[in-house]
């Protein structure tokens, strides 16, 4: 119990402090690496707390996908990072104000709620235990019946935001030489080919 | 040392406190105000997460898995809108976005 707390407390810290660093770092480069190590510091919490499935799909979404295509954008566009922080301690003081008074909240309403007794018993799809199934296959159990409207719903979602970012960033340039399959099928022998009878030794005179 | 609900609440709480307080910080820098609010739906999911294992209850992972399906799709399409504003306009910056302005 020892060793979990000790991990807990691990991951917990250099969650916060990543977290912290992702919006105080100077290079937004840096910023999306501390990004990720908050993700990573995320996944292992996940683990502890026995969700070791959605610590997996939580690296390679965030980390493999998400995180990667921030630090895409980030190193494409060429924008002096400089100038978008001048008056950064102008907000400071607002900003700090309201996120002390959200975590105070946050930590009182922590800090006085109680479980129902009968929690226990209104499991809607509860966990099975560990030793029969493992949690990827309990969450594939639920996932593909109870949930299957929701599962799909949610293919749905990656589908349009899938098309959405084809159709925002696909663009057709002007003055770029493109292959135009239609007009090599449609060429014919007789609009470029021109037979002629030519006399011995006269050559052609006009073309 | 018993690690329980709370803790995982207070962790949580504090990556979204961090997400608002990132959101008024960079308030010029649209790259950060996303990776500030992937913070808050991490801290949504951690939350999502700790109910569901702590009450048995598989329905908080699955709703996590969901969450994090709208975040990938929010981020790419947040970054799509990103890369064509900054093809037209030569800038990201949050106060030079009020072309809808009407």
């Amino acid at each position: 119990m020892v060793v979990a707390a000790i991990a807990f407390y691990i991951f917990a810290g250099i969650a916060v402090a990543a977290a912290f660093m992702v919006i105080a770092a100077r290079n937004p480069v840096h910023s999306v690496l501390y990004l990720i190590l908050t993700f990573f510091s995320a996944a292992g919490l996940f683990v502890l707390m026995g969700a070791e499935f959605l610590a997996m799909i939580l690296l390679i979404v965030y980390v493999g996908a998400v995180a990667v295509l921030f630090l895409f954008v980030v190193m494409m566009l060429d924008v002096n990072f400089a100038s978008l922080r001048e008056g950064f301690l102008q907000y400071l003081p607002i900003g700090a104000l309201i996120g002390f008074v959200l975590f105070l909240e946050i930590i009182m309403v922590i800090g006085t709620w109680v479980l129902s007794p009968e929690t226990a018993h209104l499991a809607q799809s509860p966990i099975p235990p560990l030793d029969d199934v493992t949690n990827a296959e309990a969450i594939g159990r639920v996932m593909y019946t109870r949930f299957i409207y929701f599962f799909q719903a949610a293919g749905m979602v990656l589908l349009v935001a899938m098309i959405g970012a084809i159709v925002l960033t696909l663009r057709h340039r002007e003055g770029v030489k493109r292959q135009s399959i239609t007009a090599q099928v449609g060429r014919r022998a007789e609009d470029t080919l021109e037979i002629r009878k030519v006399e011995p030794g006269q050559g052609i005179s006009e073309l | 040392m018993e690690i329980g609900l709370a803790h995982y609440l207070t962790v949580a709480a504090m990556l979204f406190t961090l997400g608002i307080f990132g959101i008024f910080l960079n308030r010029k820098n649209v790259i950060i105000i996303l990776m500030s609010i992937e913070l808050m739906l991490l801290a949504v999911n951690i939350n999502l997460v700790a109910f569901s294992t702590h009450l048995g209850d598989l329905t908080g992972q699955i709703f996590a898995m969901l969450v994090l399906t709208v975040a990938a799709g929010e981020a790419a399409i947040g970054l799509a809108i990103l890369v064509v504003y900054f093809r037209n306009r030569g800038s990201i910056a949050v106060e030079d976005i009020n072309m809808m302005k009407g």
